[in-house]
Order: structure tokens, then C-alpha cells, then sequence
């Protein structure tokens, strides 16, 4: 199977189900732009002209209240932020109105499908209104719909399914997968929203992680296997609806779990999943569970200070060899060095 | 109770034996017959407020440039009477404390839903705010399922669901009412983004007080439209008076807000609401605007909110002071109802014995389903999760 870049599968995932639904559009700052938000508009701009892919003033309140009433008609309007911090702008919009829609009318509104992407960036000196990752705040709310694909074959199919599902969808797209391979079909398909994935199976201990940490999961996992540790590690891609049962389910097998997201502890995905095993698989646990998620403080500029700041493969593995008893190890350096060049 | 009170309280305030005086004094200067007084900005003739500024001011009916026909005339007195007697029926009924979500009564408005939606073709969408009674049942919303909704039973246009605030009776061409300031002003210009990109041929409206234009999403909204020149008509319900702030506090002295609108190259008129034809022969003429790609319109009507904020009593009752009687009652004695009723009888449209008979009958209609809702299920408890 040929490979794309995690940016080509949105573009190729975005043009497919604009060829197939005349209702989807795209508005945002920037989606017209030659470089078509990290190379993901750019295509079907090219192909669907300014009728359908649109720049809009910097308005992130109205522009989702527009999209929802554009939704509301029958369209299938997607948003693009170039960064979740400029979402916190929408939130009214999004989950007083949109997330809410189909209930609180009592179903006798229709619905508003729309999709809202949103990056989150990191490292270069993004800082802390530039690096955000809202999925936390956003899986609160019932009536939200929130994923995270981290694989390029995710990233086409999870759009696919979002731009058919019949209610508010937001996607947050990590800024340090742009870049990343892998196989991803030719044809349109969709990936079920709600399923987490097993990206490796394991044996002593469960990974279970979201979008970039995903990466730095399978990194940690990849060495410790030299050391003869197996780990699990699933990839949540679906943030809300929560796969309960395949977090469970690894549990029960392994009795051992780390969480690890791109976000806080306080209220974070992290601490959803440890709530989740403490509750339904408690007499499986063989440990207490531990999380991996940002320092308790806003993200720094300096690189000195980033570097510092990101949990990285390094530290779940440490954290593995600990919850394990193990202590020694000949873990060496496996941390990746980052290669973004900046600016943006 | 003061007179005025009993006069709301029995629900026939137009058609007590006073009600002549009121026309005669139209003769004269319709705008210039009552002068607001008391602590606010306006203590100059309604002629003038509508006036300054206003290029396009049309008032006297001589000056409308779509006036409506007889039948038009007729069919929003009816609408009126409609939108009167279920703001009077739910409001004597709410102290019963069985309509159990706050509720924002639209009594003393009706000239301006009726008068706008009156102007709206069957596949025009419209929009408002939670002061969402009048819009709803102006453009024909189910009186039962609005009372049905207030009552938090199955019937409800929500399911019981959204109350007050939240209401929706989209195949009549109502999409929905909100309860966050701006939000459906957004979602009417999203709408019409949908209905251009389309070419359909039809219009989003959206309804809201002057207090909307505080907030900064209106102007985020209001400028999209306006870049897009889409078929949107933003119908402002100015009564003066955010919940129990006046204007003072919200606006910077001598502002303006059709010239503020009108700094986003939007067509903007201020205009009498409490003259149901005046507010459809501006609406007319902005749907048309808006319909045939000449962009967005922002109808500024001139209102005056009878009862409190949110609830059913009189503020001067509940013996709040931020508006003053004299203020009230001058406002009260430009009651739409009366007005359209004797331009009616003027005009030889209807004897004041018809309109009599009309105001009886929509009167016990009204009572009649309100009752019915009252009757109706609850919800099941099983039924929570449902659409969630």
C-alpha cells in the first residue's frame, strides 16, 4: 500500500468527501492560502475554488455560530483554527449551541454537523496561548464529539467519518504528525468513531495514550522490547466517545497502566482513564496507575525550558521500568531530536 | 392595582372603552401625541428619536414604500391578537408556579415579530433570542407546544427539553431561539450563507434587543454578512432597556446604532416598532433587499417592554423603580393592538364590534389550549438520554 504524509491523508480524506457531498465547505483564516493550513487545504482549494474553501475574518465566535446555522440548513461546514488557543473564542458557540443542539430542541431542530480542526502546536518557542491541547475541556461536554488521530491512516478516516457523522465533531491535529508516514488506503473509508486502537500488543504493561504521545509510546515500547518488556499501547484516537471496554480489556491482560496525553493531569484525559481502571478494573490492577501528562505550568518559550517541559519516550519508558521493579536497564538515549525549523 | 394593571391583568386591554382616545390622538400626530418621560435618555417626541439621523425615516402611512393591502392589514391584526392573548394568558398563568423556567414575556412587542414576519415567504428562516414568544408565535409556532414546553411536558416543541428560551418550530419556518446574546445572530448569517451559496431565494432573520449590540460577537456576525452581502435581516427590538439597565449605561451618550451599523456598509433604518405597518413595510422592503443579493438590512424598532425582564409581573408592581410610571404609561398608550385596531376601524377594514369579536375569540382560544398543555404528559424518565 503507498504511503502519505498525515497532512496528505486530511487533504486526500477532505477531497474525496467533497467530491462525494456538494454540502461540505471549508472556512477559516488562512484554509486558501498556498500553504493551506500545514498542506491540508491546499488541494482542495485547488480543486474546489474559493465557492467552497474560504479565508474569513478572525471571528472564531461567529464563524462557528455561522457554521452551525449553515449545518442546521444542511450544509457540512468545516472550521479550521490554526491553533486550539484561538478556540477558547468559539467555545460559546460550540458547546453552549452546537454540542447541545440535538437536546436541548429535543431532537426537533435537526442537528449541525460540523467539523472543527484545530492544531495543536509545539516546541519552537510556540508558548503557552500557542500550544494548547483542548481535548479535555472540549470531552466534558455531552453532545461534543472529540478525536484524536495520530496515524495517517487515522487522520483520512476519522475525517471521513466525521464529515457523515450526523453531529458536532472537533479534531485536534498535533502539529508534530504533519510530517509522519504511513500506509493509507486509496479509496474513501471511514474509521469508526469510538474505537481506540491496539498499535502494539503487550504483555507486562498497558500504554494509553492520545495523538503525539502515541509516537513517543510506541518509541518507549520499541526499545523496552530489547530489554525483554512487552508493552501494550493503545491509541485512543476517539477522545469522546471513550473506548471503554478495549482500555479495560488490556487491563484485565496486562494489570499494569500508564496514561499519557498531550495535556494536564488536573481534570485531563489522563486522569478520565486512571478514574476509569480504579473504578471497573480495580481487582485487576497489580499496581497504581500512573500519569503522564504536562508539568503543572504553562508552556515556556525557551528552549532550555522546553526541553524540560515535554514528557518524551524517555519518560514513559523510565516509568515503565519502575512500575515493572526493574532496575537496571540498558535503555540508552531514545528520545528524538526535534527537527522543526520554525516559525510556525 | 392601578387601572393599568387591570387592564393587562384581563388580558382586553385594547378593547376597554378607552380605546378610542387613543386614534383620535393618532389624528393628530401619531408620534407626537406621547412624550416619554423619566430617568432615561428620551425625553423628546417618539417623531423626533425616529428621526434624528434617519434618512430614510417613513411615518405617516402616506410615506410607506410597500404598504400593506387590506387583507395584509387584517391578517396581522389577527397575528396580533394572537401573539397578545398567549403573552396575557401565560403571563396570568405563570404565578401558579407550574410553568417551571424563567420566562421573558414578549406583552407590549407585538408590532415588531408580527410586522416582520409578515414580510417572510414559507421558505425564509428565522431566529431569536429568549425573549422568544412573540417571534415564535408570529410565524406561526404551535401556541399548545409553546405552552406545553412552559409547562415542561412531552408535548413541548423541545420535548420539555429547551423551556422558554429555547424553542423550535422549524417546519413553520422558526429554526430556533437561544438564550446566549449573539449566538442565533451568528447562526441566521450561517443560514444565509447556506441559502446564497444555494442560490436559493430565501431570507434568514434574526430577532434581538438593542442589549445584543453590546456584545462583540453581534458586530463579528453582522460583518460577516456584510462582506458576504448575504440575505440576512437583522430585526433589533430596541425597548431601551437591558434586564433593568437603561441605554446610559451601555452606550456612550448621542450614540446612535443604525449609524453604528451603518459603519459596516449595512443598510440600517430605525423605525417605529409599535406600528405593525411601518415594521412590515420596512421588513418588505429589507427582505426584498436581502432576497435579491442586495445584501443585509438592520431594522432598528422602536419598543417598549411592558412587563419585568424575566417574569410576569409589571416592574412597578414588583416595585421596582429603574423605569418610571409615567414612562410606562406612555409607552402603554402606543400599544400596538390599539393602534392596528384603529387603523383598522379608520380605514373601514373592520367595525370595532369585529375586532371585539376577533380579540373574544383568539382570547378564548388561547386559554383554552393553554389549559389542554397544562393536561398534557410528562415526560418519561426514561426518555432523559434521548438526542443527548
Amino acid at each position: 500500500m503507498r504511503t502519505l504524509s498525515y497532512a496528505e491523508a486530511i487533504s486526500e480524506g477532505t477531497v474525496q468527501a467533497m467530491d462525494r457531498d456538494p454540502a461540505v465547505f471549508i472556512a477559516g483564516i488562512a484554509v486558501d492560502y498556498p500553504s493551506g493550513i500545514f498542506g491540508t487545504t491546499t488541494e482542495p482549494f485547488r480543486k474546489f475554488g474559493k465557492a467552497r474553501v474560504f479565508d474569513t475574518p478572525a471571528m472564531e465566535n461567529a464563524l462557528t455560530g455561522i457554521a452551525i446555522g449553515a449545518a442546521a440548513v444542511g450544509k457540512r461546514p468545516v472550521i479550521v483554527h490554526p491553533r486550539n488557543d484561538f478556540m477558547f473564542l468559539a467555545f460559546d458557540q460550540l458547546i453552549n449551541l452546537a454540542a447541545k443542539w440535538k437536546y436541548m430542541y429535543g431532537g426537533r431542530a435537526g442537528t449541525v454537523p460540523i467539523v472543527v480542526r484545530a492544531v495543536v502546536g509545539r516546541g519552537w518557542g510556540q508558548g503557552a496561548t500557542h500550544s494548547q491541547s483542548l481535548q479535555a475541556p472540549l470531552a466534558h461536554f455531552p453532545g461534543l464529539t472529540v478525536l484524536m488521530p495520530t496515524s495517517p491512516h487515522d487522520a483520512k478516516g476519522l475525517m471521513m467519518a466525521a464529515l457523515q457523522h450526523d453531529g458536532p465533531v472537533v479534531i485536534l491535529e498535533h502539529r508534530s504528525l504533519f510530517g509522519l508516514r504511513g500506509e493509507v488506503p486509496e479509496a474513501p473509508f471511514t474509521v469508526t468513531i469510538g474505537k481506540a486502537d491496539v498499535v502494539r500488543a503487550g504483555t507486562d504493561l498497558t500504554v494509553v495514550s492520545t495523538s503525539f504521545m502515541t509516537v513517543e509510546a510506541l518509541r518507549a515500547a520499541e526499545e523496552l522490547a530489547k530489554d525483554g518488556v512487552s508493552l501494550e499501547v493503545i491509541d485512543l484516537r476517539s477522545i469522546r466517545p471513550l473506548d471503554e471496554i478495549t482500555i479495560l480489556d488490556s487491563i484485565k491482560k496486562t494489570g499494569r497502566l500508564i496514561v499519557t496525553d498531550t495535556s494536564w493531569e488536573m481534570c485531563g484525559v489522563v486522569s478520565e482513564v486512571a478514574a476509569l481502571a480504579a473504578e471497573k478494573a480495580f481487582h485487576s490492577l497489580k499496581a497504581p496507575v500512573r500519569r503522564i501528562a504536562l508539568p503543572n505550568c504553562p508552556a515556556p518559550v525557551s528552549q532550555a525550558l522546553e526541553e524540560v517541559f515535554y514528557p518524551k519516550a524517555s519518560t514513559i519508558a523510565k516509568a515503565a521500568l519502575v512500575m515493572l521493579g526493574r532496575t537496571s536497564s540498558s535503555l540508552g538515549e531514545i528520545d528524538r531530536v526535534d527537527d522543526f525549523k520554525g516559525p510556525y | 392595582m392601578t387601572g393599568t394593571g387591570q387592564r393587562l391583568q384581563m388580558g382586553l386591554s385594547h378593547i376597554d372603552t378607552h380605546w378610542v382616545a387613543p386614534y383620535h390622538l393618532r389624528k393628530q400626530s401619531r408620534l407626537r401625541a406621547f412624550q416619554p418621560c423619566g430617568p432615561v435618555q428620551l425625553c423628546f417626541p417618539l417623531g423626533d428619536f425616529l428621526n434624528h439621523n434617519n434618512p430614510s425615516a417613513r411615518t405617516p402611512d402616506s410615506n410607506f414604500l410597500a404598504p400593506p393591502s387590506a387583507d395584509k392589514l387584517i391578517e396581522m391584526h389577527r397575528a396580533l391578537l394572537r401573539v397578545r392573548m398567549t403573552e396575557e394568558t401565560l403571563a396570568r398563568r405563570y404565578p401558579e408556579q407550574e410553568m417551571r423556567t424563567p420566562t421573558h414575556f414578549g406583552s407590549g412587542q407585538e408590532g415588531v415579530s408580527v410586522g416582520v414576519c409578515s414580510a417572510l415567504g414559507e421558505g425564509d428562516m428565522v431566529y431569536t433570542h429568549h425573549r422568544s414568544h412573540n417571534a415564535y408565535v408570529a410565524r406561526g409556532g404551535s401556541v399548545y407546544e409553546l405552552a406545553a414546553e412552559l409547562y415542561g411536558r412531552a408535548d413541548g416543541c423541545s420535548l420539555g427539553r429547551g423551556g422558554s428560551v429555547h424553542l423550535t418550530a422549524r417546519d413553520k419556518g422558526f429554526m430556533v431561539s437561544s438564550a446566549i446574546l449573539a449566538e442565533t445572530v451568528a447562526t441566521a448569517v450561517g443560514t444565509a450563507l447556506a441559502f446564497a451559496m444555494d442560490g436559493a431565494s430565501k431570507v434568514a432573520v434574526c430577532f434581538f434587543g438593542e442589549g445584543t449590540l453590546d456584545e462583540g460577537a453581534f458586530y463579528e456576525a453582522i460583518n460577516f454578512a456584510a462582506v458576504r452581502k448575504l440575505p440576512v435581516v437583522f430585526a433589533c427590538e430596541n425597548n431601551l432597556y437591558a434586564t433593568e439597565s437603561p441605554l446610559s449605561v451601555r452606550q456612550a451618550e448621542g450614540s446612535d446604532l443604525c449609524e453604528r451599523v451603518r459603519a459596516f456598509k449595512i443598510t440600517s433604518e430605525r423605525l417605529d416598532g409599535n406600528d405593525v405597518a411601518a415594521v412590515y413595510d420596512a421588513a418588505l422592503c429589507a427582505v426584498e433587499q436581502a432576497r435579491s443579493g442586495g445584501g443585509p438590512v438592520f431594522l432598528e424598532c422602536m419598543t417598549y417592554r411592558w412587563r419585568e425582564h424575566v417574569g410576569p409581573l409589571l416592574d412597578h408592581d414588583a416595585g421596582r423603580t429603574y423605569r418610571s410610571k409615567a414612562e410606562f404609561d406612555a409607552w402603554l398608550a402606543r400599544d400596538p393592538v390599539v393602534r392596528s385596531a384603529a387603523r383598522l376601524v379608520e380605514q373601514g377594514l373592520a367595525t370595532a364590534a369585529e375586532v371585539e369579536a376577533w380579540a373574544a375569540d383568539t382570547k378564548a382560544e388561547i386559554e383554552a389550549t393553554v389549559e389542554r398543555a397544562r393536561q398534557a404528559a410528562w415526560p418519561q424518565a426514561e426518555t432523559l438520554f434521548n438526542n443527548a
